[in-house]
């Protein structure tokens, strides 16, 4: 009842005229990212944060504007994995396998409405397992002291790092490069300068949001400079026929058990530190696979092969802020960026923000709610007008996104030595790509670095400078249990591997 | 050959990094942890995972020739002079030549990238500074 109540405080903070405007724009822009390829959820949150905050937004309403985007992109990235069989995002490529083939048989406007209709019941239920889920685990997480809290974040790096990459050591070494930057500046504890080589510009460390506009939507420019002109270029595929972009009832009965299987399948997949909508999409459509291909229909343009992984990937996407809201470890690469505007907002996620700042997560979770109404009308009788946004050429596109990208950071900033770090970010993510090296781990240690040495310290200090505190308590013990199996096991895990593989198709990109 | 040379950078920069680490001033002020312990921890994880690739490295990735990479070594220079000059000329002078640039490089034709650059630039300031209220970067001209 105390949920329900929290949850009816939360839709009078998000009603206002202000919100709902926010939330429309965030949804609208969120679909639009999510379907134009080489922009992905976490591209689309990072190029929007430095605007949220020159903006003078506050918390509330920034956090309903980006997190409206990133449901908006996990709808969106759907839309050319039918029409084109490139997936707009990561999570969205399981939808490839079954939405192009469909849309080959003319019937790309039942695909396309048959897996909005997925994406809402994926991102409705999952909603629903965040008002339930959150506030339970926000319980846990008052158990936690400063050496729990150290294993978490070594558990948050390590099942990351072992998902998100086909090498564990590459997953390590850019979690430590992560890290390694956040130790930039002036100690907060000591107050002594670290890594500065006395310019003055580093004392403040490097702004995560510099890092990660860089990293994310900088290198995605420089990866379509290398490869205009070669197969991978998306403006010569041929167009697509919508069809009708009505589902009969009976299509959507015939997918109904599909998607609420799916829907709990994702969401779990997304609380799981981590695992994120990409692994949401990709367990949902194999265990349909397994369980309902009766006649090998599967990957010949199936709808139930196009509504697991929808809902799959939008119930992840909502099981994905449980544990960042709950805990501030971000469950995938999207809500590592959110988690950045959370800090930036001095507003510290975990157990105090339910009872510190209580309008802000029921304002978001109404928020979302109301987003998701928004999203299914956008998504179904207006995808025509999506559809015909995959006609601009990335030529046009990719240096808009660049420069929307350094007008965010100058209006942060105002400074040109930021820009250059970012540029200098930028490059540094096209090499780490090209050599499979896993973004996410690098935001997320730049992220929680300063929290995660501050936890080390202060759990020491407790102890006297006895370092085996990290290990004593039972729940640490278990904690860093799970973080050594979730490091360990994908390297045993074939059939990870394969997925990987699949994943690896498209060079790399973000990964949710 | 990629991640070998990888691993070695990787090597190189977690020694640099343990050696800055190790010279860090400590004040007199210090906890029973102090500033250096953490640095150390991170630089051993880099350290153990760039002698792995010097190992046993990956498959070599697939690089572009030698003139792609020319293309986004100025890609790259274009973007440092933007971000140098832009207080200089201006937001609206500066972005114009760097989107029409960039849309020139991605393949559109001559004049028609310096049309697109322009009303790149001009859009944005629009949408940023007319409509958002956003400050841009101000240069001889006020724009």
């Amino acid at each position: 009842m105390e949920t329900l109540s929290s949850l009816a405080d939360g839709f009078v903070v998000a009603l206002t005229w202000q919100n709902l405007a926010l939330a429309l724009l965030g949804c609208f822009l969120g679909t639009i990212m999510g379907a134009l390829p080489g922009l992905g959820p976490s591209n689309g949150v990072a190029i929007l944060i430095p605007l949220a905050f020159t903006l003078g937004l506050g918390a509330t309403p920034s956090l309903i504007l980006l997190t409206s985007v990133y449901y908006g992109a996990m709808y969106g990235g759907r839309i050319s994995s039918i029409l084109l069989n490139i997936p707009g995002d990561e999570p969205a490529m399981m939808t490839c396998l079954d939405g192009y083939p469909m849309a080959q048989q003319g019937r790309a406007g039942e695909a396309l409405a048959l897996s909005g209709i997925a994406s809402f019941v994926g991102s409705f239920f999952a909603t629903w397992g965040l008002v339930l889920l959150a506030p339970q685990l926000v319980k846990v997480a008052l158990l936690f002291g400063p050496a729990e809290y150290f294993a978490l974040f070594t558990l948050a790096f390590a099942t990351l790092g072992g998902i998100s990459s086909t090498n564990q050591a590459k997953a390590a070494f850019a979690a430590a490069l992560g890290l390694a930057l956040a130790m930039i500046g002036v100690d907060t504890q000591t107050g002594v300068p670290r890594f500065t080589f006395g310019e003055v510009h580093l004392y403040d460390g490097i702004d995560f949001l510099v890092a990660i506009v860089g990293l994310f939507a900088l290198s995605e420019v420089f990866v379509f400079l290398e490869h205009r002109g070669t197969d991978s270029d998306i403006s010569a595929k041929p167009k697509m026929k919508i069809g009708r972009i009505t589902p009969s009832w009976k299509l959507i009965r015939s997918c109904t058990p599909t998607m609420l299987r799916t829907t709990g399948l994702g969401f779990i997949a997304g609380v799981l530190p981590g695992a994120g909508a990409s692994l949401g999409s990709f367990i949902s459509y194999s265990m349909e696979k397994r369980l309902v291909d009766r006649e090998g229909t599967f990957g010949k343009g199936d709808p139930r092969g196009v509504a697991a992984p929808e809902a799959g990937n939008n119930a992840a996407a909502g099981g994905a802020l449980v544990p960042m809201l709950a805990l501030g470890v971000p469950g995938s690469g999207t809500t590592a960026v959110l988690l950045a505007v959370l800090l930036s907002l001095n507003i510290t996620p975990g157990p105090l923000l339910f009872s510190q700042n209580p309008d802000v997560v029921w304002g978001l979770i109404a928020a979302l709610f109301i987003a998701n109404f928004m999203l299914l009308a956008m998504n179904i009788p207006m995808v025509g007008f999506f559809t015909r946004l995959l006609l601009v050429p990335p030529r046009i596109l990719m240096p808009i996104v660049a420069m929307i990208s350094f007008v965010g950071i100058y209006g942060i900033s105002g400074s040109s030595f930021d820009l250059l770090v970012m540029v200098g970010f930028g490059i540094m993510g096209w090499v780490l790509r090209k050599l499979d090296v896993p973004l996410v781990p690098v935001i997320l240690g730049t992220l929680l670095g300063n929290e995660m040495e501050v936890n080390f310290r202060r759990a020491v200090n407790i102890a006297n400078g006895d370092y085996l505190t990290l290990f004593a308590s039972p729940l640490s013990i278990t904690l860093w249990a799970i973080a050594i199996v979730g490091f360990v096991l994908p390297i045993f895990l074939g059939r990870l591997r394969q997925l990987k593989r699949m994943r690896l198709d498209d060079e790399g990109g973000v990964r949710d | 050959m990629s991640d070998r040379i990888f691993g070695g950078i990787g090597l190189v920069i977690a020694i640099l990094f343990a050696w800055q680490a190790s010279i860090i001033q400590e004040s007199f002020l210090t906890d029973a942890v102090g500033p250096k312990v953490f640095p150390y921890i991170i630089a051993a994880v880099m350290g153990i995972s760039s002698v792995y690739f010097l190992l046993k490295p990956d498959p070599e990735p697939h690089w572009p020739r030698a003139g792609r990479l020319a293309e986004i070594g100025l890609a790259v220079l274009v973007l440092a002079a933007y971000a140098e000059l832009l207080p200089v000329a201006g937001f609206v002078i500066a972005t114009a030549v760097a989107a029409s640039y960039l849309t020139w490089r991605l393949g559109s034709r001559p004049v028609e990238s310096l049309i697109i650059g322009i009303g790149t630039s001009v859009g944005i300031y629009i949408i940023f500074h007319l409509v958002l209220g956003l400050s841009l970067a101000r240069g001889p001209f006020g724009f």
